[in-house]
């Protein structure tokens, strides 16, 4: 069985921008905006490389999303990265209007996903974005699990898309695990681990903690398969089909509230087409808080313990 | 200097006719901005209506997607698609939505557009590229002025004229009326010249159905360097059928059957001509 081996921890946001950057130098159309987060987002990679090609617009996430699709309406490609409760929410009707409903070529980076943002709390920590996006037509949700991915995952959206696309990532520095030559297609699901007893569908970040938490099971006897849901729109059916015919239970697992996510999504498919026991695991209906990264994973049970104790309590229940 | 009055009156004709075949739109807008829509397709802008997709082509970006009838039957009037289509207005299955959709394939149309507040920043993108590329293609867009309650706006403004977008140009459609009523008693919007100004940019005031002044403005504008160009156009909503000018009610409504004969004639017998 693959054992997972961290390659040494980096945050998924360096990850994304040492991708933009990278496939900026292979692509002269790729064009960057920057709502004066440009270094907390990721973005500053490309900005320094190529200032001729980025353009502040400072603290206004609606223009950007305009400018974004005015740029792409001229055969540019920009990429706008900010933090997701920003591009989700405060731009949500420029996405839906300018972006979606014209069916433009942008990139988004979604910065700031999920409980791990730590400190800063609530206000900034996306918890609602992917329920935002997923509804809206054209739009592709892509969630890689490490820094490896989540620069290809850049690299696939300004090769393989025509439309807009949302790319969300986290702050914190995480394990770093997938390999740089990985099979990466846009809306299909990896399998990392392989278990007989029950399925676990993560995506993000919680991939690596589902992947930790299988190894904990399997000491209690327990064995896990593992499904890695990079893509999160469009969702990859026939993976949750194929696990909903072998397992009984299925888990999702994912640094988001279990309404309109992964947990969401994953339902929508089970019901159906091949019902099967489901646990979402996430967050539950509240805002976050202020805390380590840490300590917030752990207290709302999204860490690799946490989501034992959660698939334990409930194969007992 | 040549003006082109008869093409407006020809445009607010289709323009009472189609809206009174879908039953439902917005009139009184789509009428304000006859004179404008006629002086920038027929005289300002760089376009080809037998090759909408030239790439040379200068842009134009109706941020008011409410007052699509006049853009439609601009286009149509202009070669673009043929007049009889404007009769589908509105209607299941064509080409000419209730607010412009691009996917649905009508030539000339660059950008759908209806929710408000957007649609200066996407003309801004298109600006801004065109600004990379070195090209000499201007972008123009057209503003209502209730439109400019919506903050987002001015972000754009902001961004424009921080970046120097001179090859942006904005028409504002000044006619001082929205659904609930004058722009001034629902959110005061005035001074608009001071508050653009502050903003950066190049402030044009004219009289929107002057059609002298405003290809005077658009060529001004052209000239001006490093600045954004605002057009502030004074229109009158319903401009051209006496009784139902500057009538906010006239905002979202459209002439019945009856109505539209009456209109028509009212239409004839205010009539400029050049």
């Amino acid at each position: 069985m693959t054992k997972w081996i961290n390659k040494g921890s980096k945050p998924t946001r360096t990850g994304f921008g040492e991708g933009v950057k990278a496939a900026a130098s292979k692509n002269d159309m790729i064009v960057g905006l920057g709502a004066d987060i440009t270094t907390s987002v990721g973005m500053h990679f490309f900005a320094d490389t190529f200032p001729e090609r980025f353009f502040s617009l400072g603290i206004a996430e609606q223009n950007a999303i305009g400018v974004a699709a005015g740029l792409a309406l001229s055969g540019k490609i920009p990429v706008f990265s900010t933090y997701g409760v920003f591009a989700a929410h405060r731009a949500a009707d420029q996405i839906r209007i300018s972006l979606c409903y014209n069916n433009l070529h942008v990139i988004i980076g979604g910065a700031h996903a999920g409980i791990s943002v730590g400190p800063d709390g609530a206000t900034h920590q996306a918890l609602e974005d992917i329920a935002s996006l997923r509804a809206l037509p054209n739009m592709t949700i892509l969630s890689p699990c490490d820094a490896t991915q989540a620069f290809i995952s850049v690299q696939k959206a300004v090769e393989e898309l025509k439309g807009p696309v949302y790319i969300r990532f986290g702050r914190e520095a995480v394990a770093d695990f997938t390999a740089e030559d990985q099979d990466f297609k846009i809306g299909k699901a990896h399998r990392m681990r392989k278990g007989d007893d029950l399925c676990i569908i993560a995506t993000g970040h919680l991939v690596w903690e589902a992947l930790q938490a299988a190894e904990k099971l399997a000491d209690k006897g327990i064995e896990a398969t593992v499904i890695n849901m990079h893509t999160l729109k469009p969702i990859d059916k026939d993976s949750i089909i194929e696990a909903a015919k072998k397992f009984s239970r299925i888990i999702t697992a994912e640094e988001h509230q279990i309404t309109g996510g992964l947990g969401s999504a994953v339902a929508e498919v089970l019901a159906e087409n091949h019902p099967a026991r489901l646990l979402r695991i996430g967050m539950k209906d509240r805002f976050g808080e202020s805390g380590k990264a840490e300590e917030l994973l752990a207290k709302y049970q999204m860490d690799a313990e946490g989501l034992v104790q959660q698939i334990v309590r409930w194969i007992n229940s | 200097m040549q003006t082109f009055y008869n093409q407006a009156f020809e445009i607010r004709k289709l323009i009472l006719e189609s809206l009174s075949e879908a039953g439902s739109g917005h009139t009184g807008g789509s009428l304000g901005l006859a004179d404008v829509f006629a002086v920038l397709y027929h005289k300002v802008l760089r376009h080809n209506p037998l090759k909408p997709g030239w790439n040379e082509r200068d842009r134009l970006v109706l941020s008011i997607g409410h007052v699509a009838p006049v853009l439609y039957a601009t286009l149509a009037h202009a070669g673009y698609f043929p007049v009889e289509e404007l009769k589908t207005l509105r209607k299941l299955g064509s080409r000419l939505q209730g607010h412009p959709g691009r996917d649905f394939g009508l030539p000339g149309i660059e950008l759908s557009a209806g929710s408000l507040g957007q649609g200066l920043s996407v003309a801004l993108g298109m600006a801004l590229a065109d600004k990379m590329d070195n090209r000499s293609r201007r972008t123009y867009c057209i503003l209502g002025d209730g439109e400019l309650q919506e903050g987002s706006v001015w972000e754009a403004i902001m961004a424009a004229s921080h970046h120097q977008i001179d090859n942006l140009c904005a028409v504002v459609d000044r006619n001082g009326l929205q659904i609930d009523g004058p722009t001034e008693l629902v959110m005061k919007l005035e001074s608009l010249t001071d508050r653009w100004k502050a903003f950066g940019w190049n402030v044009i005031s004219v009289d929107g159905h002057d059609q002298t002044a405003l290809i005077e403005a658009f060529e001004s504008a052209q000239k001006t360097r490093e600045k954004p160009t605002v057009i502030l156009a004074k229109t009158i909503m319903g401009k051209g059928v006496k009784s139902i000018e500057d009538d906010y009610r006239w905002h979202g409504k459209a002439p019945s059957k009856e109505q539209l004969a009456v209109f028509l004639e009212e239409l004839k017998n205010s009539r400029r001509y050049d």
